[in-house]
């Protein structure tokens, strides 16, 4: 929110010459953070009031215009690419030589498209008022051309604030609120006037208006206006607990005092007419939103609140045709004399009643709407506006009815007259909390005393009554609905007190700190394959529709798709890892970047049961490896360097036909009788179809798996003093007998003596060894612990190996 | 070899007088000697010495034809003997080392490698700099005695906002653009917006005092831009214990700053809101760039915003069953991939999406 400082001294004295940077400090202390500081109204001598008299297009440019203004009786030529305004129009113009704030240029004479320009007319964020890029600044009516702009329009040199309001601070959401919070942290009074505006600058003939209602009341005169007959009713106080109004007779719509249009540029928002204005600027002032009616073309007339009925629409100020609520928590709408919709209670108003030029009677409402109704509504309708977020916070239901008034003393102006208060419904009591010091105390840490946690309170608004000492009752100001409970309180004596102000202190344990197996597991997994030179990527959790089945994953997974996905690309929870990684690698072919090796850890998703609930997540470890040879072997080695690392006990591959991997040159992984992952290339046509060519190894385990896996025991094996003896045996094996098996023969028949065993040769021949077999050549090495084997003892060992291969396996040694 | 060296061969008992064998001994010391200086190859010199002063050297020969002479002779002319033999061994000794240098000198010249001249090979492995900033940041709060818990990617409405104290149609909701599973009818599942959950599941597992961090993946329907991801990663804090303070609060962070960013590096709270904390803040931590002094970074500052932070507010430790009056604590979390960006001046997260090795392997 865009606070200026001239505005915030409306209501607290504070001095004119304020170190900024002070003023920073203390809002950001007191959680009001400032998202930026500008100062305005400086550096703008140069800029001049004109008047627009007349525009032309230029030939052969349809971006800009030619326009000739009028400064003090002198026609300006100025080429300008803003369309905003028209004919009649008042504008800041930068005369030639000027430097505009920010800019590090003076303003040239020059020539566009064969059109001169003696000048530039100037957005608000030109000017460094606003953040307004969008068009020209319209300026209001009745000023002298040729004056200067800041002395025209009333602007002083001045300070803005830009403030990030947190949700749970509607007060905050007006600039009488952060002046609370500054005046308390500053120790100076603070008041609401009551007349809107800087001094000096009461509208004539506006009636001042008076001090908010109480607690429990019903403000105003009634339902009904005498004069007009205007009414006012609602018929769901859980959707509009309080329904007030003023009605202003004899409105001349027109432009708004220039002190005001000047404030609200500097707030951000565009001067709209002498009426809109006038809301918004309380709106902006004290928080509370109000609409206002053109009371001719409101039937009845009446205004009343209630729950939308099935059917109903209304074409919003916005020209969008709305469809509204209904059911168990329906939208509040407003409705006229004949029971139809003209707004949307604490959302928008409708097109039919709006404010125009010919508009002389006006009913302003004011009202206090149900938070959360307003914010179901405004999140149904996918509509917020400045309304919907103040009511969705909670507005103070205690000046509405002040609002109401000040809106229609602003918008009467110098000839209307106000006519009865009307309200109905009551409102809110506040509620009373009890306030224990040493609760207060127990949670920040402090030694405060009652009066000053008490001091904390009274000078934000906060009703104290002690009850006896360190107890009290606390009443919590309308405009604090965000003040439920005990410890709401104890926040506003924190942040009153000054987090910097409490002693810094560091909580003790006895627990040890430490990750569990599992995620010791992890890093050490994570380590191991990096060593391998593996290069570790994270891919989106989020896949397209199509991606499971590239990887051939196409059926069906119900429950994994989003309902409101920023992009059809990330769509759906990821099954696999697979399209992620391999959308990486493509990434790094095409960046010509080299030994390619990725691997990925984390979730990936299978569908719940039945489609709904939480799905089921299983961490993985996924690897890639499109190096230079890289292929299924060596997604094999990286297996074997990842099991050593782990110490996995029995780790093994079987074959298998994992889908998206190569389905002949693919398997599982083993660790003992458990299936731990899945092994090989990446099937041809699934690297083809993210442009890859090439083999591709491929290398996936669950963690879960590999948690319960079974590891190599602690202990030290003994290691021999005595020298070992090697055997070397080539078989030829069928084919169809994986050498895994081959292997597991020979280490069972080798037995305890057996301290080494390596496949070191695979050799085809069908000349030599026939069809569809291979020679398998391994070398065992054998030892003993306690003495040195005798070559009566290898040679009895390697017997029984052969003979336990030939006769477990269609196998036979290899002379 | 200078050719072969005569000896006296006449038969023992028979041989030349003392005077024949001390000139004899000279001719062959000094013809060895010669023969030695010249040999040019470690062969050549073991040849040699078998020659000169071998078992069947001449030498040896006349060594052995001494007993025919007189006892007094022959213990003159036996040292004069022996005292040739060791000259001649000890120049062959000299000859060794030299040739051995000499072949050495020539076997290394022939090894000679020039170590910036191999060729490019494999390169290590990298672990992503997310999960080097994770475990580091884990680390830190293992050394504080904290144990790290984790909690599922996906969760249920009641874990993610319910019993954050975020009830349904919560304004504050809107602070987390939330991504929901197609279930059916109703927005009751989604990918977490934060790693708060974690603290909710903890809470119900397990009996205070609670000393944890939860790091892990979040999501939110944001467009990404050059400081934020919609997928992106947190660290979480939660402290359940006695008379845990905001102070306590404080001061943990202190200490964390201090360990993860070093020393000098320091932090401060603002107040802030979020719903499942009260008093809730903000926390800042000296800009690690311009170490306080301001620059493009923090904006000329000197300070970083880092996260969010606040005591646990009692409505969440009732949702847990937890009585506020006996038992409160602090929370903190902050986003892994901001401390990363900061510490290592990463422009723009996006960069992150293309897992470009040229990135990855920087860190």
């Amino acid at each position: 929110m865009r606070t200026p400082l001239s505005w915030l001294r409306d209501f607290a004295p504070i001095d004119a010459d304020a170190d900024v940077d002070r003023l920073t400090e203390l809002l950001n202390e007191l959680g009001l953070v400032v998202d930026g500081v500008s100062r305005v109204g400086e550096g703008l001598d140069g800029v001049v009031v004109a008047r627009v008299e007349e525009i032309h297009a230029i030939e052969g440019a349809d971006r800009i215009r030619a326009v000739v203004v009028d400064v003090a009786g002198t026609p300006t030529h100025v080429v300008c690419g803003a369309w905003n305004f028209s004919v009649g129009d008042l504008v800041p113009l930068a005369q030639v030589g000027t430097v505009l704030p920010g800019a590090d240029f003076a303003i040239a004479r020059r020539k566009m498209r064969g059109a001169e320009s003696n000048g530039m007319l100037c957005s608000g964020a030109e000017l460094g008022l606003s953040a307004d890029h969008a068009g020209i600044l319209v300026l209001p009516e009745g000023l002298e051309t040729g004056r200067a702009f800041t002395e025209a329009i009333g602007l002083s040199p001045d300070v803005v604030f830009d403030l990030d309001i947190t949700a749970n601070r509607p007060d905050a959401m007006s600039v009488a609120g952060v002046a609370r919070d500054l005046a308390a942290a500053l120790r100076i009074p603070f008041a609401v006037p009551a007349r809107p505006g800087p001094p000096g600058s009461e509208p004539a003939g506006a009636a001042p208006v008076g001090p908010p209602a109480g607690p429990g009341s019903t403000p105003g005169a009634g339902e009904r206006d005498s004069t007009t007959g205007a009414r006012v009713g609602t018929e769901d106080a859980s959707l509009c607990p309080l329904f007030t109004a003023r009605v202003v007779e004899g409105v001349t719509v027109g432009t708004s005092p220039a002190w005001l249009t000047t404030r609200l540029t500097l707030a951000g928002m565009r001067s709209i007419n002498s009426v809109v204005d006038a809301s918004n600027y309380v709106m902006l002032e004290l928080g509370q939103p109000t609409h206002p009616y053109d009371l001719d073309l409101l039937p009845g007339p009446a205004l009343v609140a209630r729950a939308a009925r099935p059917g109903e629409t209304l074409k919003t100020l916005d020209g969008v045709e709305r469809t509204l609520g209904t059911g168990a928590h329906p939208d509040c709408v407003i409705t006229d004399g004949d029971d139809r919709v003209v707004g949307i209670g604490g959302v928008m108003g409708g097109e039919s009643s709006e404010i125009s030029a010919r508009t002389t009677r006006v009913l302003v409402e004011a009202a206090y709407f149900a938070p959360m109704a307003v914010a179901r509504t405004s999140k149904r309708l996918g509509l917020r506006s400045e309304a919907s977020a103040r009511f969705e916070r909670g507005t103070d239901p205690d000046i509405a009815a002040a609002c109401a008034d000040r809106v229609a003393a602003l918008a009467a102006g110098a000839g209307g007259t106000l006519g009865a208060g009307l309200s109905t419904g009551r409102t809110p009591a506040h509620s009373r909390i009890r306030l224990r010091t040493s609760r207060v105390n127990a949670l920040l840490g402090t030694d405060l005393g009652d009066a000053v946690v008490h001091g904390h309170l009274q000078r934000i608004g906060f009703g104290i009554a002690e009850l006896s000492p360190g107890e009290a009752e606390v009443e919590v100001p309308g405009w604090r609905p965000d003040v439920t409970a005990e410890v709401d309180l104890i926040e506003e004596v924190a942040r009153h007190h000054g987090y910097a102000q409490v002693t810094r202190t560091v909580p003790t344990t006895t627990q040890v700190g430490r990750l569990s197996p599992y995620q010791r597991d992890r890093r050490l997994l994570r380590q191991v394959v990096a060593g391998a030179g593996l290069v570790e990527a994270w891919t989106p959790s989020l896949l397209g529709p199509d991606d499971h089945g590239l990887v051939g994953r196409p059926e069906e997974a119900p429950g994994l798709a989003l309902t409101n996905p920023m992009t059809r690309e990330e769509s759906e929870l990821r099954r696999t890892m697979m399209p992620g990684l391999l959308r990486a690698v493509r990434f790094n072919v095409g960046h010509r970047n080299e030994n390619i090796r990725l691997f990925e850890v984390g979730q990936v998703f299978a569908p719940p049961a039945g489609g709904r609930g939480l799905p089921d997540e299983h961490e993985q470890l996924a690897a890639v490896l499109a190096g230079p040879g890289d292929d299924a072997p060596a997604a094999v080695r990286l297996w074997r360097t990842l099991a050593d690392g782990l110490r996995l006990r029995e780790p093994g591959i079987r074959a298998a036909a994992p889908p998206g991997l190569h389905p002949t040159r693919s398997g599982e992984l083993t660790a003992g009788a458990a299936v731990v992952g899945v092994i090989g290339e990446v099937d041809p046509a699934v690297a083809a179809a993210f442009g890859l060519e090439g083999r591709l190894g491929w290398l996936q385990v669950d963690l879960e798996a590999l948690a319960g896996a079974e590891r190599r025991p602690a202990a030290t094996a003994e290691v021999s003093v005595y020298p070992s003896s090697d055997v070397d045996l080539a078989f030829v094996v069928d084919e169809a007998v994986p050498a895994s098996e081959v292997e597991s023969t020979l280490r069972r028949a080798a037995g305890d003596l057996l301290i080494g065993l390596r496949l070191f040769d695979v050799f085809r021949d069908e000349a030599l060894l026939g069809p569809a077999r291979r020679s398998l050549a391994w070398s065992l090495r054998f030892c003993a612990l306690d003495h040195t084997l005798t070559d009566a003892e290898v040679a009895s060992l390697r017997q029984t190996c052969v003979d336990a291969v030939q006769s477990s396996h269609p196998a036979v040694l290899r002379g | 070899m200078s050719g072969p060296v005569t000896g006296p061969h006449g038969p023992s008992g028979a041989g030349p007088a003392p005077l024949d064998r001390r000139e004899e001994a000279a001719r062959i010391v000094a013809e060895g000697l010669r023969a030695v200086a010249e040999a040019a190859s470690l062969e050549e010199l073991r040849a040699l010495q078998a020659e000169l002063v071998g078992k069947r050297s001449a030498l040896a020969g006349l060594g052995r034809s001494l007993g025919s002479l007189e006892p007094e002779a022959r213990r003159v002319v036996g040292a004069e003997l022996q005292e040739a033999r060791s000259g001649l061994e000890e120049a062959i000794g000299s000859r060794r080392s030299a040739l051995e240098q000499a072949e050495r000198a020539v076997a290394l010249q022939s090894d000679r490698l020039d170590l910036t001249e191999v060729l490019a090979g494999s390169s290590r492995g990298h672990l992503h700099l997310l999960t080097q900033t994770r475990d580091e940041l884990e680390d830190v709060f293992i050394g504080m005695g904290y144990r790290v818990a984790e909690g599922p990617e996906v969760e249920d409405d009641w874990h993610n906002f319910e019993a954050l104290n975020l009830p349904a149609a919560h304004p504050a909701r809107g602070m987390w653009d939330t991504l929901y599973l197609d279930q059916g009818d109703s927005e009751s599942i989604l990918l977490r917006t934060h790693t708060s959950p974690v603290q909710i599941r903890v809470m119900q597992t397990q009996p205070p005092p609670i000393y944890i961090v939860a790091p892990g993946r979040v999501f939110r329907r944001d467009t990404p831009d050059a400081r934020h991801l919609s997928t992106f990663h947190q660290i979480e804090g939660l402290v359940i214990d006695r008379g845990i303070t905001l102070g306590d609060l404080a001061g943990t962070i202190e200490s964390f700053t201090t360990a993860y960013f070093g020393p000098g590096m320091h932090s401060r709270l603002r107040p802030s809101y979020f719903p499942f904390t009260e008093p809730s803040g903000e926390f800042e931590v000296t800009c690690p760039i311009c170490a306080g002094s301001g620059c493009r970074t923090c904006t000329g500052t000197g300070w970083i915003e880092l996260g969010g932070c606040g005591m646990v507010h009692p409505n969440v430790l009732g949702a847990v069953g937890l009585d506020p009056e006996e038992w409160s604590g602090f929370a903190f979390g902050f986003g892994i991939d901001r401390c990363a960006q900061v510490r290592h001046q990463v422009p723009d997260m996006r960069v992150f999406l293309d897992n470009d090795l040229r990135l990855l392997t920087q860190f």
